[in-house]
């Protein structure tokens, strides 16, 4: 189109110039969307703010070394002991434990999904993983419950199978589907070069996958484990339902209560330091989040670089 | 090719192979084991008494509507609340923000909101709402707790979709004179109206699947609430998860359980549906 064809009516003479209270409507939806998008940075003080502030008081009273590393949970005593070491110690296990089975099977799923799979298997195979993620806890839980525990009750001939090993076989399954996500993404960024390369080299499909395909997206697989952690850790209605729920110390086949399930057990019905030592555990468990938290961002950022 | 290669590495190789795809096939049974399991226990006990009704120590009946409306005023209390939060959030990112650092401060708080696990919500609106705001234990308490809860998701989803909104509709848009809000509103959301759809979605579900954050802020009743009451300070209920979670646990009824877990996966299934077809349909270009 040539320039010339433009009417030239169009072209104000006078220069832009709104009025007064448009731009003043301007202003405002400004500010509202500004404190909109500081809104999510608001939250996350509040929530520091107020777990900092109901957790402290309880463990000044305990004292720092007896809250942490005390391995007696015995709020009701006598003598009331506010250890917490066994709950932290049976999140870690259990988490680990999750770790160990789910890991594996996801990163292979993953690899299945993206690398071997045809569209129409791979489609169904990523539904499922879909319609996973969305499975509330609570039916994970009851699964457990009626499924895995009498199960284990009985293959390794236990009066009660709900124990740390029936948790860590829930969790293991809950955390799949955010492993099996974060580790296809990870794959699929994978440069199909590499891949060419050690084909061209006579490598085997399977040998290429295994030793050029998943070291390369080795970073990007921690990630799936860091966010797995993240799940696991995190995880409470499930657990409570399949890990019997008594403040012992860990133990595979004993019944254990996790940080998690320390806080929701007891909220309904405890008052005073008991229930400011338990806000002083979701205050842990808030920690070990950040942690895990800081760990994936610098993972992601390595990663992209 | 093959016939070169040595014969431990042809065994490596499908041993390895094998092992993909048993893993891959146990997963889709385990699904698909769980799914069968809790329909065939569940559905058996899903009645229209059952649906409708509420459960009675007297008569000895089971039903779990006060259960289904309050999942439903919490939802609706819930997307309320956070939808213009969220995609204001969102746009503000995408469209306003200039400064690199607060945008990045930004997406760190919301990365880190979604990383927070949900009985920490719990015990965090149970001191915020329900004590500090005194707003008792109640469904508003809980929707707010999920308002915190959802809004990275519904951030993410609408921001990602924001983000493939051509320049040239927000140039033409401001070429034609319009203000920034203004195009923003008539010329940039409604492209970006399959994003906003799809983290609705999603934000349903979480809200159904939740349960760990409802414990403490929402109560555990089970009478029906009107809507006027569902908003009102005492208005305390249980939803459909945490419904389940008591019948299971304290009740040991689990018949009970097994039919809500049904309608629960049911529930699921056709949001995750949904989810897909509404990315599907309303993504732009496709109507062309």
């Amino acid at each position: 189109m040539k320039s010339e064809t433009i009417p030239a009516v169009h072209i104000q003479q006078k220069p832009l110039r709104r009025n007064f209270s448009a731009e003043i409507f301007e202003k405002i939806m400004r500010v509202l969307f500004s404190v909109c998008g500081f809104i999510a940075v608001g939250f996350v003080v509040v929530i520091t703010i107020f777990l900092i502030i109901s957790g402290v008081p309880a463990i000044k009273e305990i004292g720092l070394t007896e809250f942490l590393f005390g391995t007696k949970w015995l709020p009701t005593a006598d003598t009331p002991k506010y250890g917490i070491m066994p709950f932290v110690l049976s999140s870690v296990y259990g988490t680990f434990g999750a770790i160990l089975i789910g890991v594996p099977l996801g990163i292979l799923c993953a690899v299945f999904l993206t690398k071997i799979s045809g569209k129409r298997i791979g489609g169904a195979v990523s539904g499922a993983v879909n319609l996973m993620a969305g499975i509330p806890s609570v039916v994970y839980g009851l699964v457990g419950m009626i499924v895995i525990v009498p199960t284990v009750r009985e293959n390794f001939g236990l009066p009660d199978g709900a124990n740390l090993f029936s948790a860590i076989l829930v969790l293991a399954v809950m955390i799949l589907p955010s492993v099996i996500s974060v580790s296809e993404t990870a794959l699929n960024a994978v440069p199909k070069e590499f891949e060419e390369a050690s084909l061209a080299l006579g490598a085997t499909k399977t040998e290429t996958i295994f030793k050029v395909t998943i070291p390369a997206a080795k970073s990007g697989i921690l990630a799936a484990v860091v966010l797995g952690v993240g799940r696991a850790i995190g995880e409470a209605m499930a657990v409570m339902m399949v890990s019997g729920n008594v403040a012992n110390m860990p133990k595979i086949f004993g019944s254990v209560r996790f940080l998690t399930t320390a806080v929701a057990s007891e909220m309904s019905y405890s008052s005073g330091l008991q229930r400011q030592a338990l806000f002083s555990i979701a205050l842990v468990l808030f920690i070990f989040i950040m942690v895990i938290n800081l760990v994936l961002n610098l993972v992601i950022k390595r990663e992209k670089k | 090719m093959n016939e070169n290669i040595s014969c431990a590495r042809k065994i490596k190789d499908s041993i390895l192979k094998s092992l993909v795809w048993f893993s891959a096939a146990i997963i889709c049974l385990l699904l698909a084991g769980m799914i069968c399991f809790i329909l065939v226990k569940g559905l058996g006990h899903i009645s229209w008494k059952f649906l409708s009704s509420k459960t009675s120590l007297l008569n000895g009946t089971v039903g779990i509507l006060p259960n289904l409306l309050n999942t439903l005023y919490i939802i609706i209390i819930t997307l309320l609340i956070v939808l213009p939060l969220g995609v204001g959030s969102a746009v503000y990112l995408n469209e306003y923000a200039k400064n690199k650092k607060a945008v990045r401060l930004i997406e760190l708080a919301t990365e880190t909101l979604a990383g927070i696990p949900s009985i920490i919500y719990g015990l965090v609106g149970m001191l915020i709402f329900v004590q500090f705001c005194s707003l008792g234990t109640s469904l508003v308490a809980g929707a707010f707790t999920l308002v915190i809860m959802t809004l990275p998701t519904i951030i993410r989803t609408t921001q990602e979709s924001l983000k493939t909104v051509p320049d040239s509709y927000r140039e033409g848009s401001l070429g034609l004179g319009a203000g920034k809000s203004y195009m923003i509103r008539t010329a940039v959301l409604p492209s970006a109206i399959d994003g906003i759809v799809t983290g609705c979605i999603l934000s349903v579900g979480r809200i159904v699947g939740e349960s760990a954050a409802l414990l403490f802020t929402a109560g555990m009743a089970n009478e029906i609430l009107n809507p006027a009451q569902a908003v009102s300070k005492g208005g305390a209920g249980s939803t459909l998860t945490v419904s389940m979670y008591m019948y299971a646990k304290e009740r040991g009824d689990f018949d009970t359980a097994f039919a809500i877990a049904a309608i629960l996966l049911i529930l699921t299934l056709l949001l995750n549906i949904s989810a897909k077809s509404a990315a599907k349909l309303l993504k732009r270009g496709d109507n062309k």
